[in-house]
């Protein structure tokens, strides 16, 4: 990497020492999803208790294979040897805790909400006991005043099947700080703080934190600045890192990316010494393919909220460098075809490094959870993404198309991710390269998101990012 | 083998498949009236 001054100032090589989901197991949230919301509006009596009878335990969510996965007890790989549907696959003696993670239940998940809510817009039902270190600045309430106060407004939080809470309006006459809207915006924040916690609890103090990155796909904000964000400056807060500063990077599914993107030029520029990139969970996403999962006796699978937290510091002589020469995003004039999109953050920056397609060992791109996904009609998304990386390599002449099927199978994996979204791209594998890349067989490994910019309707284009994470070359000389 | 000249077309693209811009130019290429285009996401 080039000197960034002819000075004595020069780059420093950022490193991805750790990163740590949490999931936040929430069947009693599901109704407030987008999806389920709308659906059970205009409901049958049949829809309605079809959707209640396919809400999973906290046993079932745990057991859940790609769960497994995403938390570190399972490899991905290992999905391949497990017949689909995977729910009908639980995994003997599962734990909610892992190398890579941890799961928590409802009742555990409503008490970090009560933590989050830092404007007292939470009223607890006085026979509800949630798990809190301090009980002080709840505020308890009747279960009548409980079902007053959504009648006005408030939106419920559903624990164990019963109503356990409600989250007031903030204003009136504000759809930004309506009931709903706050209470997927704490959401957010509390998944995002449980994976943060978590990462701050297993990792060195040293570095001190200096600054978060929030990539969520949350708005926070009120009528004057509807996504005005800064939620990572929340998550801090909750998860009680007063060392750092924070703001949040925005762009749909692809956020994460390019969040790790900037907090490695933040590290390597001599910034900040320390950066972590957090995101919270999308409370609107639940119970999405709802649909789909009823028409074929499934669970529903999207009853999780899942949050994360990704550990930038400079080289530590170990850790996997996050190779900012290999960082691409998506340009303007770079063309929104799937093939075009491809291309864009595969092979130019690979070739722009010296590298092409089978110098990288894996690929990570949008690992959406089949499962999730083929009921809906969605397809398999990740084999999707993996058969255009395949054409692109044998395109450019890398690989025979003889040999497609094994590229897709050996620098692939599945799907495992638990929702669509920021949560999917690319990210969920980030725990397992850093694992192989450190005490694995693994040399590098290609972060590939892509956003889906046009949703919101300013552009019809697309957009995406990605890098390379790299063994780092001193390993094994440390002492 | 469709005559796009002078057709009226709705684009309606997919994230993972065929965007609404690539469906866009290719429509106007074949000499079609492109009235409406949007991609989605239907993961």
């Amino acid at each position: 990497m080039p000197d960034l001054c002819s000075s004595s100032r020069s780059l420093r090589q950022p490193v991805v020492r750790a990163a740590r989901f949490a999931l936040a197991h929430v069947p009693g949230l599901v109704a407030a999803g987008s999806k389920p919301r709308r659906d059970l509006a205009a409901a049958t009596p049949e829809f309605r208790a079809a959707f209640f009878r396919h809400l999973r335990s906290f046993d079932a969510a745990v057991a859940y294979p790609p769960h497994q996965v995403l938390i570190g007890n399972l490899a991905p790989e290992a999905l391949y040897d497990l017949p689909r549907p995977w729910h009908r696959r639980p995994v003997a003696g599962a734990r909610p805790d892992g190398p890579a993670g941890c799961i928590v239940d409802e009742r555990a998940f409503a008490g970090w909400l009560a933590r989050a809510d830092s404007a007292n817009l939470l009223l607890v039902a006085k026979d509800v006991q949630l798990p809190l270190p301090d009980m002080t600045r709840v505020k308890y309430v009747e279960q009548i005043e409980l079902e007053r106060a959504i009648a006005r407004g408030a939106e419920p939080v559903i624990v164990d099947g019963n109503l356990a809470a409600a989250v007031l309006p903030a204003h009136e006459e504000d759809a930004s700080l309506s009931a709903p809207v706050l209470l997927e915006n704490l959401a957010a924040k509390a998944s995002g703080a449980i994976a943060l916690r978590r990462l701050l609890d297993e990792l060195p103090a040293d570095p001190a934190v200096e600054f978060l990155i929030g990539c969520g796909e949350e708005a926070v904000g009120d009528r004057y600045q509807r996504g005005g964000g800064n939620l990572a400056k929340a998550i801090g807060e909750l998860a009680d890192v007063g060392t750092a500063g924070a703001l949040d990077v925005k762009a749909f599914c692809a956020g994460p990316v390019h969040a790790l993107i900037v907090a490695g030029a933040l590290v390597a520029s001599g910034m900040y010494g320390r950066v972590i990139v957090v995101g919270g969970g999308s409370l609107a996403k639940l119970g999405m393919k709802c649909r789909g999962h009823l028409a074929v006796e499934s669970p529903i699978l999207e009853d999780v909220l899942a949050g994360v937290a990704i550990d930038v510091i400079p080289d530590d002589g170990h850790s996997p460098l996050l190779r900012l020469d290999t960082a691409a995003t998506h340009r303007i004039a770079d063309g929104s075809a799937a093939h075009q999109v491809a291309a864009a953050h595969t092979i130019a920056p690979l070739r722009a490094a010296g590298l092409a397609l089978t110098d990288v060992d894996r690929f990570a791109v949008e690992l959406h959870d089949p499962d999730v996904t083929e009921p809906a009609g969605s397809g398999n998304v990740p084999a999707t993404n993996y058969r255009m990386l395949a054409a692109l390599a044998v395109q450019a002449g890398a690989i025979r198309r003889e040999d497609m099927a094994a590229f897709e199978r050996t620098r692939g994996m599945p799907g495992f991710s638990p929702t669509q979204g920021h949560i999917a791209s690319a990210i969920p594998y980030l725990p397992h390269a850093v694992r192989e890349l450190t005490s694995g067989g693994l040399r590098r490994v290609q972060f590939i998101a892509k956003g889906s910019l046009f949703l919101g309707r300013m552009t019809g284009a697309g957009d995406g990012a990605s890098f390379v994470l790299e063994r780092n070359p001193q390993q094994g000389k440390e002492k | 083998m469709v005559d796009f000249k002078d057709k009226l077309v709705l684009a309606l693209g997919e994230r993972d498949g065929i965007s609404a811009p690539a469906l866009r130019a290719c429509a106007e290429s074949a000499g079609a009236k492109v009235l409406y285009d949007v991609t989605q996401c239907f993961v």
